[in-house]
């Protein structure tokens, strides 16, 4: 029987975000945590595991790419770095 | 012999050979994940042994080290429980014994843990977070395939009732553990570790396995007809090549 497939996401430390790690295959939720736990961070990788089913992940198409992510290449003023600070603001 | 030497060696035996039946299933399991589980757990335990078969070399001050007391030995010198040796059979009769044996040291290493003894309760509080997680890990596995399909229902039953016989041998009081004040009484973590397990099988929908005869000895040294096939695969590097490091 091939089980459900499971996504997971560790967060390294506090303050950190979750940063997905990888996937893995468990019958339900609460294996699947525990199967992360072994698999992800038998090395002290973290401290806070999700695991999120891989169905339900919506994800972009390499398709779309082009659409997506192309019109933002050449928009530099969506940069902070774009805007020069005027003399005499000292704490922006 | 010296009392304490004989205490810290047997928790250091029951250890070591369940590391070592643990570790067969790795690249054997069910899937990766358990594969890795497992693995996670058999390195538990032999954490465990290193710790406590070191102790006992120590206390008892022959110059043995933990490798001697796990290489050098015969079968009749280990005085692990039976049910530690067994072999593993399917998934599912491991799943039992894990269950019967972690849930066994989880009492013992909380007990343990606050003996006067300052090595063997350091040993037994970094342990019992381990054994913990091992119970865990049993108990879902249980409840999973005691309440899965018809076919999991019968072979998690099977499992339970195969390994009940050597359940018994937990639990068995002797002079030994009588004696030495920092021991704990096993006899004394019977009727916790009945309330454990069956609230763990009821749940699973498989049934408490009928009383029957109960195997022992181990603490003595007589074993089951498997520890000598163990021991060999386990020692037989090591007394091939005495004295090897790489």
């Amino acid at each position: 029987m091939i089980e459900p497939l499971w996504e997971v996401f560790v967060r390294s430390r506090r303050g950190l975000s979750h940063v997905h790690v990888g996937s893995l295959h468990a019958p339900d939720a609460t294996m699947a945590l525990r199967n992360a736990r072994d698999v992800y961070t038998r090395r002290q990788e973290g401290v806070s595991i999700w695991v999120v089913p891989a169905t339900d992940i919506t994800a972009s198409s390499p398709d779309e790419k082009d659409e997506f992510f192309d019109p933002a290449g050449d928009k530099v003023y969506r940069h902070p770095t774009f805007y020069e600070v005027p003399e005499g603001v000292d704490h922006l | 012999m010296n009392d304490l030497f004989v205490y810290s060696l047997r928790l250091g035996d029951d250890a070591l050979i369940s590391a070592q039946r643990t570790a067969e299933w790795i690249a054997a399991a069910p899937q990766l994940e358990e594969d890795v589980a497992l693995g996670n757990i058999g390195l538990d335990q032999l954490g465990q042994a290193r710790s406590l078969l070191q102790y006992a070399g120590q206390v008892e001050g022959a110059g043995r080290s933990e490798d001697d007391l796990a290489y050098f030995r015969d079968e009749r010198d280990f005085v692990n429980l039976q049910l530690c040796e067994l072999p593993n059979g399917d998934f599912a009769a491991t799943i039992a014994r894990l269950l019967y044996f972690a849930t066994y040291q989880h009492l013992l290493y909380e007990e343990l843990r606050g003996c006067s003894d300052e090595q063997l309760a350091g040993i037994a509080g970094k342990a019992v977070k381990e054994v913990a997680y091992h119970v865990d890990h049993a108990t879902q596995w249980v409840l999973r395939l005691g309440d899965g399909t018809e076919e999991s229902h019968g072979r998690m039953q099977a499992g339970l009732d195969a390994m009940w016989p050597y359940t018994g041998e937990l639990f068995a009081s002797d002079d030994l553990v009588r004696r030495l004040d920092v021991a704990v009484d096993p006899a004394s973590l019977q009727d916790e570790w009945n309330r454990r397990v069956m609230a763990v099988i009821e749940e699973s929908t498989c049934t408490r396995p009928e009383s029957s005869y109960q195997h022992s000895g181990g603490r003595e040294g007589r074993h089951t007809e498997h520890l000598g096939f163990l021991l060999a695969e386990l020692q037989h590097v090591a007394r091939s090549h005495p004295g090897a490091t790489w």
